[in-house]
Order: C-alpha cells, then sequence, then structure tokens
C-alpha cells in the first residue's frame, strides 16, 4: 500500500462515473492500493482455496470420519457424518455424530440428495467437486491444486518479505494492539476507517491476515503433507508433531474450515465496507479514498 | 419518478452475480473433469509429486515402525475380503499346501515357492501404519521375507522396471478370470527392506479377509497398492497389453499409479 506517485486516473472512465453518480460525492482521489503481484496472486490464491475446498470434501466423503492419534479407532470417531437406511435400503436420515451426541442433518450432512434421490453421503454434492461420489477425479485436483496455492504462496511469501510487505503492510504493530479494543468495537457497530485512515489495514485485518499468512496457511499444508506415507517415511517427526496421521487430518479439516471462516468473513467485510471499492483495488490497484489529499 | 424496486438493488444483483459465477465455475469444473486432455494434465501432477517425494525419500528411507502397544484393536479389512472361487475355497481346505508363488517375467532365473519356502526364508516382522486411500489408519503387525531377497534369487534382467502382483481374487461378481486383482510397483519400491511377503499378520497365520495366504506389504504405499491373495509376480518394462495398462486394479479405475501420498 504505497502512496502512488501518480496522478489519479482522470480518463473518460473517471468522468463517466462521476456523471453516473457511482463517484462519491465531494473531494476524493484515487490511490495506488495492491501492487499487481499481490493482486495476481490473491485471484490465484482464491481460486486454489475454492477447489481445495471442495475438492477436500469429496475427498472426505470417502470415509466422512475423523479421529485423533496414528490409528483410527472406528468405534470412538471425534466427528462422523452417516445416514440410517429402513429395512429396504431406502437411506431415510442423514446425522451428524460428535463425540457422543448425534445431531440430525438430513438433506445437508449425512445423506442428501443426488440426482433426486437421498443417498448417504458426508458432504451434499452441491458442496463437493466433483458433485458425485469420485474419489480418484477429487485427488486429481486436489492434488495439482495443492501444488499451484503452494508455489503461489511461496512467491508471495518472498515477495511479502524482500519488498517489506509484511512488514509495512501485514504485521500488527504496537499502536495496533494498544487500539485493538476500540477497534473491536468499531467492526462491531459496522463503522469502518475511512479518509486517510483506510489507506493501510486496520489491526483487526493485521491480525487476520498475519494468522492466515503466517499460521492456517503453513499448517493446512504440513498437516496435508502429513497425510502422505512416502512423506512420512521421510520425514517421520512430521505426523507426530501433530499427533499422528488422523490427528494430522483432523487438524488439516479444521484449517480448512477455519480459510471457510475466514472467506466468509473477508467476504462480508469487503461487501460492508464498500463492494466495488474494494473489488476495484484488488483488481486494477485503484483505490478510492474520500476526502483531500493529505500528501 | 422511477420506482427504485424495478431495479435490482446493488447487493441483490452482486448476490446474483456471484451465484451466477459459482454455478457456472462448478459446472466448468464438472465438464473439465469429464475432459481427457484436462485429467491428463492433472495425472502429470503425478510425476511431479512421485519425483519431489523421492528427493527426501530415498530408495532405503524406511518408513517409520510403531511398537506392539501401538497395534489397533481393531484392523479394518477392506476391499475383497473372500475371493470365493472354487480354486481358492480349495486352497483354504488344504491350509494353502499347494499354493505357490511364482517370479517370472524379466527375470534369468524363474522362480516358484511354496509357503513353507516363504516361510524357510529370513523373515523381517514390523510394525507399520496402513493408510487406506480413503482416509483411515491402521497400525498392525506383519511378517514375511524381504521381496528383496527373492527378486534377487530371480536375477531380474537390466530392463526390468516394474514387478506386477496378480493376485486370486476375482473383481467381477462373475469371477471372470480375466478380472482379478492385480498390483505394480517400480523395481526400487519392490527392493525396499520394508517391502515383504507376509503371511503372517499381529502374530498368527494371516486371515482370509486379509489377503491369506500371502500379501504384499509395501509401507510407504497407500493401502490399494498392498496387494492381498498374491500367486504371481511377474516382472516387465512397461504395462503396454496388461489389462487396462494403468499398472493396477484401481489405476485401471483411474486412481493414481503413484500412491505415496
Amino acid at each position: 500500500m504505497t502512496v502512488a506517485e501518480q496522478a489519479p486516473p482522470a480518463g473518460l472512465t473517471a468522468r463517466l462515473r462521476t456523471a453516473a453518480g457511482l463517484a462519491p460525492a465531494g473531494p476524493y482521489y484515487f490511490f495506488f492500493r495492491h501492487k499487481a503481484l499481490v493482486r495476481i496472486a490473491h485471484w490465484i490464491n482464491a481460486l486454489c482455496l475454492a477447489i481445495l475446498l471442495m475438492s477436500g470434501l469429496n475427498i472426505f466423503n470417502a470415509h466422512p470420519a475423523l479421529y485423533w492419534g496414528n490409528t483410527s479407532d472406528f468405534r470412538h470417531p471425534l466427528l462422523m457424518l452417516g445416514a440410517y437406511q429402513d429395512d429396504a435400503g431406502q437411506v431415510t436420515r442423514g446425522v451428524t455424530q460428535i463425540g457422543h451426541r448425534e445431531i440430525n442433518t438430513t438433506g445437508v450432512l449425512g445423506a442428501s440428495r443426488f440426482q433426486g434421490e437421498l443417498v448417504s453421503r458426508g458432504f451434499p454434492s452441491w458442496a463437493t467437486l466433483p458433485g458425485g461420489s469420485w474419489l480418484a477425479m477429487a485427488r486429481l485436483w486436489h492434488f495439482a491444486f495443492a501444488w499451484l496455492f503452494v508455489i503461489n504462496a511461496l512467491v508471495f511469501f518472498f515477495y511479502g518479505l524482500a519488498n517489506g510487505h509484511f512488514i509495512r503492510d501485514i504485521l500488527p504493530t504496537r499502536a495496533n494492539i494498544a487500539h485493538l479494543g476500540k477497534e473491536i468495537l468499531d467492526h462491531a457497530r459496522l463503522r469502518f476507517p475511512h479518509g486517510e485512515e483506510a489507506r493501510r489495514y486496520n489491526g483487526l485485518q493485521k491480525i487476520a491476515y498475519s494468522a492466515v499468512i503466517f499460521v492456517l496457511g503453513p499448517l493446512i499444508v504440513l498437516t496435508g503433507l502429513s497425510m502422505s506415507p512416502t512423506m512420512d517415511a521421510a520425514f517421520p517427526l512430521l505426523p507426530a508433531l501433530f499427533g499422528g496421521r488422523q490427528a494430522a487430518r483432523t487438524i488439516h479439516f479444521l484449517c480448512a474450515f477455519s480459510f471457510f471462516a475466514f472467506f466468509i468473513i473477508h467476504i462480508a467485510m469487503v461487501v460492508l465496507s464498500g463492494t466495488w471499492n474494494n473489488l476495484r483495488s484488488m483488481i486494477t490497484g485503484w483505490y478510492v479514498i474520500k476526502g483531500a489529499r493529505h500528501d | 419518478m422511477t420506482d427504485p424496486r424495478r431495479f435490482l438493488g446493488r447487493r441483490k444483483f452482486l448476490g446474483h452475480g456471484l451465484a451466477g459465477l459459482g454455478t457456472l465455475f462448478l459446472s466448468g469444473c464438472y465438464d473439465l473433469s469429464e475432459k481427457p486432455w484436462f485429467t491428463g494434465i492433472l495425472g502429470e501432477v503425478e510425476n511431479l509429486t512421485r519425483t519431489v517425494q523421492h528427493i527426501f525419500a530415498r530408495p532405503h528411507t524406511l518408513a517409520r515402525e510403531f511398537t506392539k502397544a501401538d497395534i489397533a484393536p481393531v484392523f479394518r479389512a477392506n476391499g475383497t475380503l473372500d475371493p470365493g472361487t472354487a480354486d481358492y475355497n480349495a486352497h483354504v481346505q488344504s491350509g494353502f499346501r499347494d499354493w505357490r508363488i511364482t517370479v517370472s517375467g524379466l527375470v534369468e532365473r524363474p522362480v516358484s515357492l511354496s509357503l513353507d519356502d516363504i516361510r524357510g526364508l529370513p523373515q523381517r516382522t514390523q510394525i507399520t501404519r496402513h493408510d487406506c486411500v480413503e482416509g483411515w489408519s491402521c497400525i498392525g503387525e506383519w511378517s514375511g521375507p524381504q521381496l528383496a531377497l527373492i527378486l534377487a534369487a530371480a536375477r531380474p534382467k537390466a530392463n526390468a522396471r516394474y514387478a506386477v502382483f496378480y493376485c486370486a481374487d476375482p473383481m467381477t461378481a462373475e469371477g471372470d478370470p480375466d478380472h482379478r486383482y492385480y498390483e505394480s510397483l517400480s523395481l526400487t519400491e519392490a527392493m525396499h527392506p520394508q517391502t515383504i511377503l507376509a503371511h503372517r499378520m499381529n502374530g498368527a497365520p494371516l486371515q482370509v479377509q486379509h489377503g491369506a495366504p500371502v500379501r504384499l506389504r509395501c509401507e510407504r504405499q497407500l493401502g490399494y497398492k498392498h496387494a492381498k491373495y498374491v500367486e504371481r509376480i511377474v516382472l516387465v518394462d512397461s504395462f503396454a497389453g496388461i489389462n487396462g495398462g494403468k499398472g493396477g486394479y484401481w489405476e485401471d479405475q483411474g486412481y493414481s499409479w503413484y500412491a505415496g501420498i
């Protein structure tokens, strides 16, 4: 988020936008917010996460249960998505079992409609890639896009280190931490920074982005690798670090849903703090700041 | 005055737009899953994964071995639980007295072993974690001779690249002998110290549901590589002309030949 030297684009588009009332009333200026590499990495990452999550859910459906440790204790799963059948073999009910508790989740988890019929499947067809139960194909998608995800992340990581993006824009400062209470209140009231303050990320944003980049990202890759028997031979400490292969699989699953939770909050914040301005800045780099320029 | 309700609200428009894009994206992904050119590219990634993993996992890098206390109380049996053919049932009746395992193909000296021969070779016992492609794991103890010993006795020819394992379990309801389980390993993985022909499990003779009398154990690979009911081992230089040509029963159904991940 460096301050651009260029004058804001004042071409035909900008004039049309002002005429159409899309530009804010009163003084405003364009601020160059995201460099090209960050923008490209962002969208590659978005594509990868969508495909990885959905193909991951299809893979999970091959054995929709989670365990702790190295071995699967089939009698005591931490979580299991299952279905009940009647005497004729017709699926009647889908359930989510957490510990010893069973919750009826018919239609979404455990049993859902596929091609018109209620069938036994962990996650529903609309959430998985491919839509049908197809473990072999889901694995092909998952591993191919895992490579793209990791390569993209490494490029972003070394770029962020080398040009100071992490230090300057992402890592929370002491002042951020000090003002955290006020920021949480502001966010809860849906009051977002504007004007000059919108030129940098606020403390909550920095904490969220840091957690995703430096904790969640590495964790999901390492727990993913822990599930590979060949990688485990090469690095026996890897699954042990997470409490065993099945524990690593459980953590991998939790990481995936943490990514999903981040995605939902991220989209909500984008919409609440100005959909088009945010979208434009992540596509073209330019972000509109209301008020007069002070630099 | 224009009624503002006649226009789609901005948020609604965005919502519809995103839902539309999502649907387009999904149907695009589903379509691509059916396109051989695309799945071919996805499949190529398998070679990248294998190459990179083998930078770290050298030919003799061992899978972790566990202790007796780690052995799973229930070891799930998967795939074929009983071949059930007349031939196989007769073998079960006679305690596998006449069962033979042969090594042929690209070898200097074909080998044929009885179960007594297998038991008479130096044995390796290992407590290892079995990882199914579906996602679950079970720890068990396996005993048998190293495959490397048997292959060395057969003296592989220089052009031998893969060991193909032919099994007794039919994979069609009709029991068609042309559609039996088979699997394959690279010669490197076949010669790995933990690749054994296991005839004992958890201190007892191998049960029918786990592949009696002999199953393959290759501890750096997913479960589908661990062929049960092994009858014949054939060394080859390519999979061309062998069933679906992909090197294994599940591979012919679209699963990756490289099962290290």
